[in-house]
């Protein structure tokens, strides 16, 4: 619309309005977790939506599930969270063997919960580590790998890999432990105990930490659970769920007897079974903070678990057992199983037509779910809560894109 | 702690939303319920709202693809060739899990290349998101009423579906040969 | 120097003049990079002490300590890029001016009584000017890159350098109001003796500003934890991301120059400068004043003690930084605006008042009072013009060092 005040050179216009910037973040970022690309729409420091684009590594293991026996899948779980590798194994491994309605030896069932959990802490610190890294400081990633690396000597001993390990399959476990181990384990856990002081020192309880990741994200309790996310990051909104205690039978039945509290803000605290630094009167709940907080409980409730575990092991007779064939016929039927893996609840869809390839594998990543949160999480928020977030969901990229 | 209907459950379901469901395996290893495709997101709406077990969360929405593309083995088949949607879910409270499924014809009035539709149920978990637009993706399922319904792990203009038995991966991608 | 250009050698004024700027400014340039190298050594070691691993130990034999010298070949070695879309002239400048901004500022820094490039009456404010200039570096560059990273990074230095220059000249105002002048030469000499009499030492209220200026100090030389410019973790590299070989390290020898720039203020201002914490030279009865062996012994010896002060500043500087996460940008201004800014201020105040009521200190006798200090050997031929221009007129004048010492 033509004025005449546009033709007044008396009047000049001021447009301080400024541009929003469309900015992608990744798949080649430092902080993206591998190659996640996160589109964010910014204006200035401030991001106004996020939308996460993944499957840059997208294998398509389900279809590959498809043309190999249910043991021959083994190695491709290896590679969804190949930060955990030995707890999607055991995700697959279950799942059949529930199909298949197969029961592993008592030896057998005491080493898995043993290696399991030691891969819980693995992955754990790698978390702990990488989340460091996101909030700019570099030092506690290197003394969580320097931890991690001990556990993955242990894991080379026990089955010659070290990250993707392919260890506990279908029926049982590829070998039994060597002899000596178990001692070697146990050092591990004594030197490791007091370390975790430290990392409370340099994050937990670090101001600056406390700072950058106190009621940033804070994701709702109905959110979490609407969102079906899972693990750490359900149970940092203070949702009390843990599939070790509250899941299916097959798989609670290979905890049974082992005493473990679930790393859960109950009546506003933590469970008190070890010494653990209070919480900062900033956080809240469902925020970074809390997902970050029950990481570290849960690597301490890990070493708790893995010494009962040593003990119940050692006290077996016996062998644990030859794993199941690997042309072993899967009967008709379909079985569902989600177990507690360290990124959350990780499930693993068996569908099986009778001879000894599934119909059907499927795998409902944890992370997958945890990741859909983003765009609701990261909207309005600063672009260096983006990284603090994101790696507070602790996410593998090789778990989601499968 | 994963049966959760006794036949309270169910009749319950029944009376609320009759002729919903169309069939039942209760000695299944996971049990499940069918329900008719187009009122997967009523059924849905009401096991996460009104029904004594609240399933507050969705873990998983699996295609099964019941094809079997070689036509010797095909003539021997036990089943009906279709689409079978698995949607697993978890009640929270409760602690408990469902198994719903919904059998789909694999294309649309038999029409190769035009996908099955069925109900969004983001409007009932917004977790769902992501994982129709997986199924989708991969599997060749249209959720009608999703609101943002593009392939996810596939790149945008992938030809097909690789879930599908039937699926043939293309000779050449932008210039890649793939086989 | 330039009298002894002119009188024994015979060279014109100007050329005598050029030569001895043209030797200071040499000397200078090589002593700050390689200390800069140094740095950059020193910094892989202690952070792969801190990190629990060794760090280089290879290059040059023993303890990799020829690391950066490679690292050095190595870069002068590497491709140089450039984004299509940058602005050629702008990209190529900026590094330069950063570290021009940086090294320049060493020209007004004294290293010992006398040694100093150029001996000015508002060497403060012109240190802290020129080390302002270096965001400009840094803001070209990310403009010019053509990145929105770069971009994202350049903004955020520009908001945190300017608005930590606010307390960070107020720190600096202290010292200069303790000492009543702006003449480095002469805020150092005032504290001279025991380390009581350093003006960190002054009062409660200088003890408290000094820490607000190492707050301010790293942040405005943009170390962790606020090194929000470069953020690895949110802006990839931030301002030089788009920068690779030489012109990536003329950025890294102005970070590592004006770190040291800062921490060697830091020593001036606050920590005595080159007078040690025990006056051992005055004790062993070796003065400064004479000009001969002895005095350049004991202004060697003051060397020592500033670059030991400053390296301190700068380890300190790298402990922080390995140990600390990043603050938030918001967090970084809420610390400047909301912290720094009143603090300095107040203490400001505090330290004036104190001035003013209390100049002895507490304990009577134990403070010379400020002024006093080594007054007679200031007042030989030529110290008297240097000590007394800067207080008398505001003009800028420039005293140079050889003029002050025959």
């Amino acid at each position: 619309m033509a004025s005449i005040l546009d033709d007044d050179p008396r009047i000049i216009e001021f447009d301080v309005r400024t541009d929003e910037m469309l900015v992608n973040m990744g798949p080649q970022h430092p902080s993206t977790h591998g190659v996640l690309r996160l589109v964010l729409r910014t204006d200035g420091e401030i991001v106004s939506e996020v939308e996460p684009h993944i499957g840059y590594l997208h294998r398509c293991a389900e279809k590959i599930g498809e043309n190999l026996t249910a043991r021959q899948w083994i190695p491709y779980t290896d590679r969804m969270d190949y930060l955990a590798a030995m707890n999607m194994n055991l995700g697959w491994s279950l799942a059949v063997e529930k199909l298949m309605k197969y029961e592993v030896s008592e030896k057998a069932r005491h080493l898995r919960v043993l290696i399991a959990e030691l891969g819980r802490i693995a992955s754990h610190l790698v978390g702990m580590g990488a989340y460091g890294l996101d909030l700019g400081t570099f030092s506690p990633f290197l003394y969580a790998f320097r931890e991690r690396e001990r556990i993955l000597d242990l894991f080379e001993e026990a089955c010659g890999a070290r990250l993707t390990y392919s260890y506990i399959t279908v029926g049982g476990l590829t070998a039994d432990l060597p002899p000596g181990w178990l001692q070697r384990c146990e050092a591990f856990l004594d030197q490791f105990e007091p370390v975790i002081k430290e990392y409370h020192a340099l994050l937990t309880t670090n101001a600056i930490f406390v700072k950058r990741t106190a009621n940033i994200g804070v994701m709702s309790r109905e959110m979490a659970i609407d969102y079906g996310c899972s693990g750490p990051v359900l149970r940092g909104s203070g949702v009390d769920q843990d599939l070790r205690r509250d899941g299916e039978a097959i798989y609670t039945a290979m905890y049974d007897g082992y005493a473990f509290e679930v790393a859960v803000m109950k009546n506003g605290r933590y469970p008190r079974d070890h010494e653990y630094p209070p919480v900062p009167p900033d956080a809240v709940i469902g925020d970074c903070w809390h997902r970050f907080f029950v990481r570290m409980i849960e690597v301490v409730q890990s070493m708790d678990l893995v010494r009962q575990a040593i003990d119940r092991y050692s006290a077996c007779k016996g062998t644990i057992g030859e794993p199941l064939k690997l042309t072993e016929k899967i009967p008709a039927g379909d079985a569902y199983l989600e177990t507690e893996c360290p990124k959350g609840q990780m499930g693993f869809y068996v569908v099986g037509d009778g001879t000894a390839i599934p119909w059907r594998a499927r795998a409902r990543s944890s992370s997958f779910s945890n990741l859909s949160v983003t765009a609701d999480l990261c909207r309005g928020c600063l672009i260096a809560d983006v990284p603090a977030i994101v790696g507070s969901l602790d996410i593998v990229m090789g778990e989601i894109d499968r | 702690m994963q049966v959760t209907r006794g036949p309270g459950f169910l009749d319950q379901l029944d009376a609320a939303l009759p002729g919903a469901v169309t069939g039942r395996n209760l000695e299944a290893l996971d049990p499940w319920i069918e329900v008719a495709p187009g009122r997967i997101a009523e059924v849905c709406h009401w096991l996460k709202r009104s029904s004594p077990v609240r399933f507050d969360s969705l873990e998983c929405i699996t295609a099964v693809d019941w094809h079997e593309p070689d036509p010797k083995k095909a003539a021997k088949v036990s089943w009906q060739p279709r689409i079978e949607l698995v949607y697993h879910l978890w009640s929270t409270p409760a602690r408990v899990s469902l198994v719903l499924k919904c059998g789909l014809p694999r294309w649309k009035d038999d029409q190769p290349g035009s996908l099955p539709e069925l109900p969004s149920v983001t409007g009932v978990w917004r977790g769902a998101d992501w994982h129709e637009r997986e199924v989708y993706d991969l599997s060749g399922v249209w959720f009608t009423g999703h609101p943002d319904l593009r392939r996810i792990l596939c790149p945008e203009d992938w030809e097909g579906h690789p879930l599908r038995k039937d699926y043939v991966q293309p000779v050449e991608y932008h210039g890649i040969r793939n086989r | 120097m330039v009298e002894y250009l002119i009188d024994r050698v015979g060279l014109p004024g100007w050329l005598a003049w050029t030569a001895a700027a043209a030797l200071a400014a040499v000397l200078i340039l090589n002593v700050i990079a390689g200390g800069a190298l140094v740095f950059i050594w020193a910094e892989r070691k202690i952070a792969a002490r801190i990190q629990d691993r060794l760090g280089p130990t290879r290059t040059g034999g023993k303890f990799g300590w020829l690391q950066s010298l490679a690292d050095g070949i190595k870069l002068l070695a590497k491709e140089d890029l450039m984004p299509d879309g940058a602005d050629g002239m702008l990209f190529r400048l900026a590094p330069y001016v950063s570290f021009c901004a940086s090294f320049c500022a060493f020209i007004a820094l004294p290293f010992a009584f006398d040694f100093v490039g150029l001996r000015l009456n508002v060497a403060v404010f012109f240190v802290v000017a020129v080390l302002g200039l270096e965001v400009f570096g840094v803001i070209l560059a990310g403009y010019a890159s053509a990145s929105k990273w770069s971009l994202f990074g350049s903004m955020r230095e520009a908001a945190q350098v300017v608005s930590y220059e606010v307390p960070l000249g107020m720190c600096v105002v202290v010292p200069v109001m303790l000492a009543g002048s702006m003449d480095m030469v002469t805020i150092a000499e005032k504290q001279a003796g025991w380390f009581w009499n350093w003006y960190l030492f002054h009062d409660p209220f200088t003890f408290v500003i000094f820490w607000v200026y190492v707050t301010c100090a790293v942040a405005s030389v943009n170390r962790a934890p606020f090194d929000l410019a470069e953020a690895e973790s949110e802006l990839v590299a931030g301002f030089h991301t788009e920068y690779s070989g030489l012109r990536w390290s003329f950025f890294f020898m102005a970070e590592y120059g004006s770190m040291f720039l800062v921490s060697a203020m830091a020593a001036v201002l606050f920590l005595g400068g080159w007078n040690g914490p025990v006056p051992l030279a005055t004790l062993a009865g070796l003065s400064e004043g004479t000009g001969d062996t002895a005095g350049y012994l004991v202004r060697l010896l003051g060397m020592v003690n500033l670059l030991g002060k400053a390296t301190l500043g700068v380890l300190v500087m790298m402990w922080i930084r390995w140990t600390l996460p990043r603050l938030r940008i918001d967090q970084v201004m809420t610390t400047c605006l909301k912290y720094c800014t009143p603090i300095a201020a107040v203490m400001f105040a505090g330290a004036m008042l104190w001035q003013l009521f209390l100049p002895g200190g507490l304990v009577p006798g134990m403070r010379r009072p400020a002024g006093e200090i080594r007054e007679g050997w200031l007042e030989g031929p030529g110290g008297r013009a240097a000590a007394s221009a800067p207080t008398g007129s505001g003009d800028l004048v420039l005293v140079p060092a050889a003029q002050v010492r025959p």
